[in-house]
């Protein structure tokens, strides 16, 4: 079309002055928080350690090798796991382990703040990950997931405010 | 009287805000105009292809983020499509569509990121930025959403996707498809007929179409030079056939045209979408695949539609878990070929808007 010059910084600014006076999408994080995914795949592991039976398909399964599991036989020849370790520095957090695990004893974190000042820190041992103590995500366990908080989506943004 | 003038040769990059990741370009001026101009990468070198041959096939997927990392749903599709073919793996029907609703959001996505660095290149310095992210995170949404992350998402596998849309999925998406429409039409009024970005970008890094075809560019940056060469109507791959969608080409080659091409490619990815989202099928969304998948002795080819262009993964089979070769055709790097024709004897302003209107990622490039 034949336009005018100048014609479409104006209708530019037009834009520009509608979204003068819409509030901002953006949040102060610390002080305000939005809801994660009910599947996040944040920046931990939960391990539960009543369902493993120490086979190490995680550990075969994961891309980065970064599993460490140690067993010996127990009594009622079931393995007993000794040591269950994951560095973190290192886990891309694909959770290909947790589809893995045939028996449901290894799951990804609810947690997302877990920043560490050392990276000998990172290494979680089974105390760091057990499933009493931190919230499991519910991916690739939609049991866990309906127990979760629903995840604040930017699409529901304009009806809020 | 002539002034006589010096050659001098400048390092652009490798740390340099206009040239999306490392990259390096060793630029011969004289004056303000280009006269030689030799890129340099790799300095992102992860070797990626090296490591497919440590991994099993399923344990690949989490790296093929990696390509792309704007794109990262466009790059487990092309991997998964291979691994596919080579195993002879069959794909629910409703996995083949969460695949392509998922890849067409992506290319929304990633689409939104180019135009906006193209912006950023053009000076105007993050306003239009802003504006892109906005509606890229409603989309980053949905995928946090399915897959639990908002960059790599590791969710298609050899056999169709890691595990089904959670229920509020299609809700959200019904309502994110007429705010896309909106913003889109905001964008348009936003900048398309700008006075400025056309004195800027129209008629500067023009890619000639001989020249395109024959330094084998593909996508928006091929589409732009007004080549109708789309590989979802070309070689149609997974159910690309079953939908109507046109393919926007631009007409001289130059920045303008491949952003609009760009521009347009979205429109057509939310009508794909659209069309997707009505007809999705209930069912399974994997098929039954081994934990560890042998597939026969042989090769396969496969190549899929990315946001960038023609991305192509090669895998040689020996028999075993782990692939024997696999080597990605990267449509970031091909399309870089050109950047030395297009730029040489351009100013150095030009020489960077040209660069950002190709969209590359470096991670791509550098594998």
């Amino acid at each position: 079309m034949a336009n005018i010059l100048g014609s479409g910084i104006i209708k530019g600014m037009a834009v520009t002055l509608t979204n003068l006076f819409r509030p901002s999408p953006t949040t102060q994080y610390p002080e305000q928080r939005l809801t994660v995914s009910r599947r996040i795949r944040g920046t931990q592991l939960v391990w539960s350690m009543e369902r493993c039976t120490g086979c190490a398909t995680c550990a075969r399964t994961c891309p980065q090798g970064v599993i460490r599991i140690v067993t010996h036989q127990g009594a009622k020849n079931m393995y007993e796991v000794d040591t269950f370790e994951v560095d973190s520095g290192y886990c891309i957090h694909c959770a290909l382990c947790v589809e893995a695990c045939p028996y449901d004893a290894i799951f990804m974190g609810y947690n997302y703040e877990r920043a560490k000042y050392r990276r000998n820190e990172l290494v979680m041992p089974k105390s760091d990950m057990a499933i009493e103590h931190e919230q499991a995500s519910g991916y690739y366990h939609p049991d866990i997931a309906r127990t979760l908080p629903e995840q604040t989506l930017l699409v529901n943004w304009e009806k809020n405010k | 009287m002539t002034l006589r003038t010096e050659p001098f040769v400048i390092n652009m990059g490798p740390v340099h805000p206009s040239t999306h990741g490392v990259f390096r370009m060793r630029v011969t001026l004289d004056g303000e105009v280009v006269v030689n101009l030799e890129p340099v990468f790799g300095y992102l070198h992860r070797g990626i292809e090296k490591l497919a041959e440590e991994r099993t096939y399923t344990g690949f997927v989490p790296l093929t983020d990696r390509l792309d990392y704007v794109s990262s749903m466009s790059n487990n599709f092309g991997y998964c499509l291979a691994v596919e073919k080579l195993a002879g793996i069959e794909v629910p029907e409703r996995a083949e569509y969460i695949r392509v609703i998922m890849t067409e959001l992506q290319r929304i996505a990633a689409h939104l990121v180019s135009i906006g660095s193209f912006f950023n290149d053009c000076g105007a310095y993050f306003t239009p930025f802003l504006y892109m992210f906005r509606e890229r995170e409603r989309v980053i949404d949905l995928f946090e959403m399915t897959c639990g992350q908002r960059l790599l998402y590791n969710y298609m596998r050899p056999g169709g996707v890691s595990q089904d849309l959670p229920d509020e999925f299609m809700p959200a998406l019904n309502k994110l498809i007429p705010q896309l429409k909106k913003y889109f039409e905001e964008y348009e009024n936003l900048l398309q007929n700008n006075e400025i970005l056309a004195a800027r970008a129209r008629g500067v890094g023009i890619l000639p179409k001989e020249l395109a075809i024959n330094i084998g560019a593909s996508g928006p940056t091929l589409r732009g030079s007004g080549i109708r060469w789309d590989i979802r109507r070309a070689d149609p791959y997974s159910i690309y056939n079953r939908f109507e969608f046109d393919i926007p080409v631009g007409e001289q080659g130059d920045c303008y045209d491949r952003y609009r091409v760009r521009m347009e490619e979205m429109k057509q990815s939310l009508r794909i979408v659209e069309q997707a989202a009505k007809q999705v099928p209930a069912g399974p969304v994997r098929s039954k695949v081994p934990h560890l998948i042998r597939p026969p002795v042989g090769e396969a080819y496969s190549h899929i539609e990315a946001p960038t262009g023609d991305l192509g993964f090669y895998l040689v089979s020996d028999g075993g878990i782990a692939p024997y070769r696999c080597h990605i055709r990267a449509p970031s790097l091909m399309n870089l070929t050109a950047l030395r024709d297009m730029i040489v004897g351009w100013k150095v302003q030009d020489a960077i808007l040209t660069f950002g209107s190709f969209a590359i990622t470096m991670g791509e490039v550098d594998r």
